[in-house]
């Protein structure tokens, strides 16, 4: 997993509430067996006007022109904007390959479902969650501001604004480590080896249908 | 102190406390099927890793299956490319997979608790949103991404954050017509699909108890519409019952030890809750969807709603743009809305249990010359049998119903079974988004009886009216 550590750049808004993963990913594109290339299909379904299949040729598809990741003004874009609810549905991890893929280190909304928000942050995105009006004051900040760009120090737990207002934001110690780290969470795990044959045993003498 | 089912559920498997709010939980079934698993397999191969346990893990493909001409394999080089590559990683690493033409096979929550494999008292993970579908036998069960499957599989364990407890009571005697899936879709509708965000659900109350366990598990396969990762049911005589005798319970001469320990698992009466939503089921309608999410829901006596009687400006925006993807017009009569296509499937409701409600409603009836396609997709091969042992394949295909091969199907459409943009679909699965059965198609849950009624008369109708 690639670290994380800071993160600058142009900021995407996504302005609509429980966007799902099945919008973030089609299904068409899990038949991969892969984890990367998801990030040209990423909001396939929003992101171009005919249907893409896995295989296709993107870079001759008609592009949506309404959609924000097909706007010039957000061409680059590192952090993504969202409201209420972000990641809905399905498990997939193909979402946030997609994300990351494309280029996104960064997402910013008010909830998240819970398997995304886990999924993001083994895959070396950091999911902030801000409070409603905070997200609110953002996506009004960049209606207004043509190439607004936030900075997000994962160390300090900070978001810089450009004209320098901070906001500090919350995040699990575990999982921070582990970003700026860029640890393997198996690694970590096989540490406790000991641990996990002794619990067998035990849960061995306690329900022993379930060691059969 | 008094606990609740989540506790009883949880402490058992904690393997350490890692002092960080995190635990180290032990897994004692873990599901695989073709999309989820690559990548893991792929990683555990790269780390030079092995399953930890063989034993606990149990495939099948599903998600990418064909529903017809299965004799003649899939057609789709990147499904088929997947499925194999399924078959492959079984065979490599000893786990036990029931393959395509093996009657056994079909939708992963539907053969888990067929097969006894999913057992009261368990943990049970699954790389599939719908894995909350196994806490109706009295587990705790959630879905898990790609990396946690790889995890599980080198290390028989998750580090996981313990979720807040809430207790939905549903009170009452159930109507007629009224089935776990308007249950679920009437709690959507009142706590929203982020309601559940960060909590385990315990469903309970005298209408849950009147519950099967085919109907509980239509419920608790929906918690994560509600967007809590696990839904469960407290064990009772008619959880016991059902895991009797099934290939994967415990042998006789553990049986009584099995179920001495099941039998505590319901909450404790002082036990406390972080959250309490309680619901009368008497004044429950069939529910039916009209949007692009599961809380967009009403009961079939009802209409499309106007997009200003929601308060807030974020929702109002939501329920406009939803109105325009559907097609549909606000204050249109439920009933009054016209269908191209019917879909009796999905690990929501494929059981023996649901295929029966909807070919009583089908018996003697015709879908409707409107309807372009209905389809009935049995969940395993297994239920399959035992539907056309009670001859309701015949009485489907009498009908002018399809009656296909065991899968995930026109769920969420990564096989050949889709809609075409703009088909609208009156459907027993459990998602209602853009795009979910097929680009541009326009999604409607319903329960099965319900879903047959609107395949027989061409447009939603209270099926107690026909």
């Amino acid at each position: 997993m690639e670290k994380l550590n800071t993160v600058e750049g142009i900021v995407a808004p996504m302005d609509r509430p429980n966007v799902d993963t099945d919008a973030i990913i089609p299904k068409q594109f899990l038949k991969s067996i892969k984890r990367s290339g998801f990030g040209p299909n990423l909001f396939d379904e929003w992101r171009y006007l005919d249907h893409g299949e896995p295989g296709t040729d993107n870079s001759g598809r008609p592009l949506n022109p309404d959609f924000v990741l097909n706007q010039p003004r957000y061409a680059g874009a590192n952090i993504l904007i969202a409201r209420e609810n972000f990641g809905c549905g399905s498990s997939r991890e193909h979402a946030p390959w997609a994300l990351l893929d494309y280029g996104f280190r960064v997402v910013i909304a008010p909830s998240y479902a819970d398997i995304f928000f886990n999924n993001c942050f083994k895959n070396g995105i950091l999911p902030i969650v801000l409070p409603v009006k905070d997200v609110d004051t953002i996506f009004n900040e960049i209606a207004e501001t043509e190439g607004y760009q936030l900075r997000v120090d994962l160390a300090s737990q900070t978001i810089s604004k450009p004209n320098d207002d901070k906001i500090q934001f919350e995040v699990d110690e575990f999982r921070k480590h582990c970003l700026i780290n860029g640890l393997d969470d198996i690694a970590m795990t096989l540490e406790h080896v000991d641990d996990i044959k002794a619990y067998e045993q035990r849960r061995a003498q306690q329900a022993p249908w379930l060691f059969n | 102190m008094a606990k609740t089912l989540y506790d009883k559920l949880w402490e058992p498997h904690v393997v350490r406390d890692n002092g960080d709010g995190t635990c180290l939980l032990y897994i004692d079934r873990h599901l695989v099927h073709e999309v989820t698993s690559p990548q893991a397999f792929e990683g555990l191969r790269l780390a030079g890793r092995k399953p930890w346990r063989v034993d606990t893990n149990l495939a099948t493909p599903d998600h990418n299956v064909p529903t017809t001409d299965r004799e003649k394999g899939i057609s789709d080089p990147v499904a088929r490319l997947q499925v194999e590559t399924l078959e492959e990683n079984c065979r490599d690493f000893n786990i036990t997979e029931f393959t395509m033409d093996d009657i056994r096979q079909g939708i992963v929550h539907v053969i888990s608790p067929e097969q006894g494999a999913t057992l009261p008292g368990m943990t049970l993970v699954c790389g599939d949103s719908h894995t909350s579908t196994h806490g109706a036998l009295g587990a705790l069960a959630f879905g898990i991404g790609t990396s946690e499957v790889e995890h599980v599989l080198a290390t028989q364990c998750l580090v996981q954050k313990k979720s807040k407890a809430m207790l939905v009571k549903v009170e009452g005697e159930i109507p007629d017509a009224v089935t776990g899936k308007d249950i679920i879709l009437a709690i959507i509708e009142k706590i929203g699909t982020a309601g559940g965000t960060g909590y385990a659900i315990e469903f309970a109350g005298k209408a849950i108890r009147d519950l099967s366990i085919e109907g509980r598990m239509t419920l608790c396969n929906m918690a994560i519409e509600a967007g809590a990762r696990a839904g469960m049911v407290a064990v009772d005589d008619k959880t016991i019952d059902y895991v009797k005798g099934r290939p994967y319970a415990p042998s006789v001469n553990m049986w009584e030890q099995a179920v001495a320990d099941w039998q505590s698992l319901v909450s404790d009466n002082d036990a406390t809750f972080d959250k309490v939503i309680e619901l009368d089921v008497e004044q429950m309608q069939p529910m039916v969807t009209w949007g692009t999410s599961p809380e967009m829901v009403t009961s079939i006596d009802s209409v499309v709603p106007a997009a200003k009687s929601f308060a807030d400006t974020v929702k109002q925006e939501g329920v406009s743009a939803a109105l325009k993807y559907m097609g549909l017009k606000e204050n249109t009569a439920i009933e009054d809305i016209q269908l191209d296509k019917v879909f009796i499937g999905s690990c929501t409701n494929s059981r023996i249990e649901d295929l029966r409600a909807a070919a009583a409603v089908a018996k003697g009836r015709k879908v409707a010359d409107n309807i372009k396609l209905a389809m009935v997709v049995p969940g395993s091969g297994l239920v399959k049998q035992q539907a056309e042992q009670e001859g309701l394949d015949k009485i489907f295909i009498e009908a002018g119903f399809e009656w296909r091969e065991p899968g995930c199907s026109m769920c969420l459409a990564m096989n050949a079974d889709k809609l075409e943009p703009g088909e609208r679909c009156a459907s027993t699965s459990n998602r209602n988004f853009e795009g979910r059965q097929g680009q541009g198609g326009r999604t409607h849950l319903v329960s099965p009886a319900m879903a047959a009624a609107a395949a027989v008369k061409g447009h939603f109708v209270d099926v107690r009216k026909l």
